[in-house]
């Protein structure tokens, strides 16, 4: 289970999560958002997401973060499930230690990726296994049109984790290809056009 | 008269009562009490009639519409005795109870066991059992006594003392065949019905033809009848000694319905798709719990879950003592032979999960988008309810790229600062200031004219990039001077990743 922080408003969060499912997996994937995340997060739209996920998308919208809980920890329970999405917006009282432990247990017993994205929330207890924080950055050069926005980038902070070594990274989402691009702190100068790729 | 005495609890029994209404000609009177009726007064009666042989008579006005809502409810009610009951004339029912008495003791026990709930409900009952509709009615009506129950073979014999009246037959046709002394069914039996069939041949009507009446009684002829809810097939139904008071001691119940129903279920190769479970009160209310499922299910496990929560928001009143467990709707599922290694999995499987999110968050709250044709954003994706069919159909993408979230309601921003016919270079949206750094666009979308009034505006789509490096899909509502309102406004629509 993986928990990301985002300012309301900026959807890179999303994107980071997305990009974080494997695009493979056949199953559907659950999307919950508790009422108040999607008056200021609005809806997930089909056409926007990786083409292989936006078909196959159950989508909940709960009243309340409580409402929310449940149903991702019911979605944890279900196998063929791809990826479980959870979105809360703020700091709600339902949203403790207990409740996102019992989502990391429930998404390690059943095998099920889970994902909660936090909108304007404050990074309290939690037991997630690894806890980011994603922004938008400048994006990349459009390869043809100087003017318009190219490739996203976010900046990646991973201020905790179990299984990995903390730390912060500039990636790039490359839409085509579904997969994340290191990008290099010099981003700018021709030099760099070249050799940004890591794979 | 019953539903009088019980709002009006307080009166004395022994005061004769008479429940009237106006008709054609005059007050009539409908209902009389038993003190009344010993006075001389019945139903049918004109009121200045009943007055002139006994003054005293009290008075009331009769409530036809209430005694009908009362009968639908309480017919609704009998269904705990059999999932076929209907509703006859303004003060009877008719229950259909092949294959159900065996659940109450016997068909004695049945019977006696309806004339003591419908007691202790304030009514008066008068019950028969035959097996014709026509000669149920002729036994309940004018039989000796109630709980009377005949079998195919006594039939014509216990019909031949009821009078003539018994067949259901009107008023003139009932005088006709007294004036011919024929005053009993037995009578009617004994003659040779060739005679008689001629003078009643040209009656369409039922109630005018005494020899169809009485065919139809002594099961010559089938009679059909509508029955109140229609017939389920499977149906587990459950009762207990005691009234359950807590709604804790459901779900052993429940329990036991699920399984019984899934068995019955796998009998026939079906599997639920919605199922109802009614509890019945002892007062005469039905407490009723629904469930929907996206797949046919026929596993008991899965049904009581689907209950277990809401059995708490049952009211139990003064307890409940009859259960029923109803496929409302059922689906053909073959028989499965499970695979080995499907024993092990653990876990929800996909259907289950939709039904139990479906449950508790509501249905019209879990969907699942289907692509539509249409290149406004909003309407090139329908919402449906994830319980219904997975829709099959490929639609086209759009060409654009699109942004990952869409709001239900575009937001309006306020250009600060822009060129006319451009995009904006600064604008506030949710009270923050943002400058556009990277632009991309326009992509004009134009009105869907043959679905859409004439002044709606074409939007032309901008994608914007801010210093922060945030992405917003904007759009401005129609072009300067197009005829169609004042200068165009701009909206922000979506967000990209």
């Amino acid at each position: 289970m993986q928990e990301t922080f985002a300012v309301a408003g900026d959807a890179s969060a999303i994107g980071f999560v997305l990009s974080e499912i494997d695009s493979e997996s056949p199953g559907p994937l659950l999307w919950v958002q508790e009422a108040r995340a999607f008056g200021e997060m609005g809806r997930p739209f089909v056409h926007g997401l990786p083409r292989s996920l936006g078909g196959n998308c159950i989508h909940v919208a709960a009243r309340n973060a409580k409402d929310a809980l449940w149903a991702m920890e019911e979605g944890l329970k279900c196998p063929s499930l791809s990826a479980v999405i959870g979105e809360i917006y703020g700091d709600p009282r339902a949203l403790d230690f207990t409740a996102t432990r019992r989502l990391a247990v429930a998404a390690e017993r059943y095998g099920v990726p889970a994902f909660l994205v936090r909108i304007g929330g404050h990074a309290d207890l939690s037991g997630a296994r690894r806890r980011w924080r994603v922004a938008s950055r400048p994006s990349m050069p459009h390869p043809r049109d100087p003017q318009a926005p190219g490739a996203p980038v976010w900046s990646l902070d991973l201020f905790r984790a179990r299984d990995m070594q903390p730390g912060q990274w500039d990636v790039a989402y490359d839409r085509a290809a579904h997969r994340l691009d290191l990008v290099s702190p010099l981003r700018d100068g021709p030099v760099e056009e070249s050799a940004r790729r890591y794979g | 008269m019953d539903r009088w005495r019980k709002a009006h609890a307080d009166t004395d029994d022994g005061l004769p009562i008479a429940l009237a209404s106006e008709a054609a000609h005059g007050t009539v009177i409908d209902a009389v009490s038993e003190a009344a009726r010993k006075a001389g007064a019945k139903a049918g009666q004109k009121l200045t009639d009943a007055r002139a042989i006994y003054p005293d008579l009290v008075v009331e006005t009769s409530d036809p519409e209430g005694d009908a809502d009362a009968l639908m409810r309480l017919g609704k009610w009998a269904r705990r005795w059999s999932p076929w009951t209907a509703l006859d004339g303004a003060d009877g029912l008719l229950l259909d109870s092949k294959g159900t008495s065996h659940l109450f003791g016997g068909e004695a026990a049945m019977l006696s066991d309806m004339e003591n709930h419908l007691r202790r409900l304030g009514l008066a009952s008068r019950i028969a059992m035959a097996p014709t509709i026509g000669s149920a009615w002729a036994l309940a009506h004018f039989g000796r006594r109630s709980g009377i129950i005949v079998d195919d073979d006594a039939l014509d014999g216990a019909l031949a003392p009821l009078p003539i009246e018994s067949l259901r037959i009107d008023g003139d046709t009932a005088l006709l065949l007294r004036r011919l002394g024929l005053k009993t069914v037995g009578a009617l039996i004994d003659i040779p019905t060739l005679s008689l069939a001629r003078r009643f041949r040209k009656t369409a009507d039922a109630g005018a033809n005494p020899l169809r009446r009485l065919e139809q009684a002594r099961g010559r002829i089938e009679e059909v009848a509508e029955p109140l809810v229609a017939q389920t097939v499977y149906r587990t139904a459950q009762r207990v000694a005691e009234p359950v008071l807590h709604v804790q001691i459901l779900a052993p119940i429940l329990a036991d319905l699920a399984d019984d129903l899934c068995k019955a279920l796998e009998d026939g190769g079906r599997g639920l798709r919605r199922v109802r479970f009614e509890a019945f009160r002892v007062d005469g209310h039905i407490a009723v719990l629904d469930a929907e499922t996206a797949a046919p299910v026929r596993t008991p496990d899965h049904i009581c879950r689907l209950f277990a929560e809401r059995l708490e928001t049952l009211d139990a009143g003064f307890g409940f003592d009859a259960f029923v467990l109803t496929a409302i709707w059922h689906d053909a599922m073959p028989a499965r032979q499970k695979g080995l290694a499907e024993d092990e999995t653990e876990g929800l499987a996909l259907p289950h999960l939709i039904d139990r999110l479906s449950v508790r968050i509501g249905a019209r709250n879990v969907r699942r988008a289907v692509a539509c044709a249409s290149h406004i954003p909003e309407r090139s994706v329908v919402w449906r309810p994830a319980l219904e069919e997975e829709p099959a159909g490929d639609v086209a993408a759009p060409q654009g790229e699109r942004p990952i979230r869409l709001f239900d309601r575009p937001e309006p921003i306020t250009v600060i600062y822009g060129t006319p016919e451009g995009p904006p270079k600064r604008f506030r949206w949710r009270r923050k200031l943002h400058d556009v750094v990277k632009v991309e666009g326009p992509e004009r979308i134009a009105p869907e004219w043959w679905r859409e009034r004439s002044t709606v505006r074409l939007r032309d789509y901008y994608k914007i990039e801010d210093e922060d490096g945030r992405r917003f899909w904007i759009y401005r509502n129609g072009l300067i001077d197009d005829g169609r309102g004042g200068p165009p406004d701009w909206f922000l629509h979506g967000l990209f990743a």
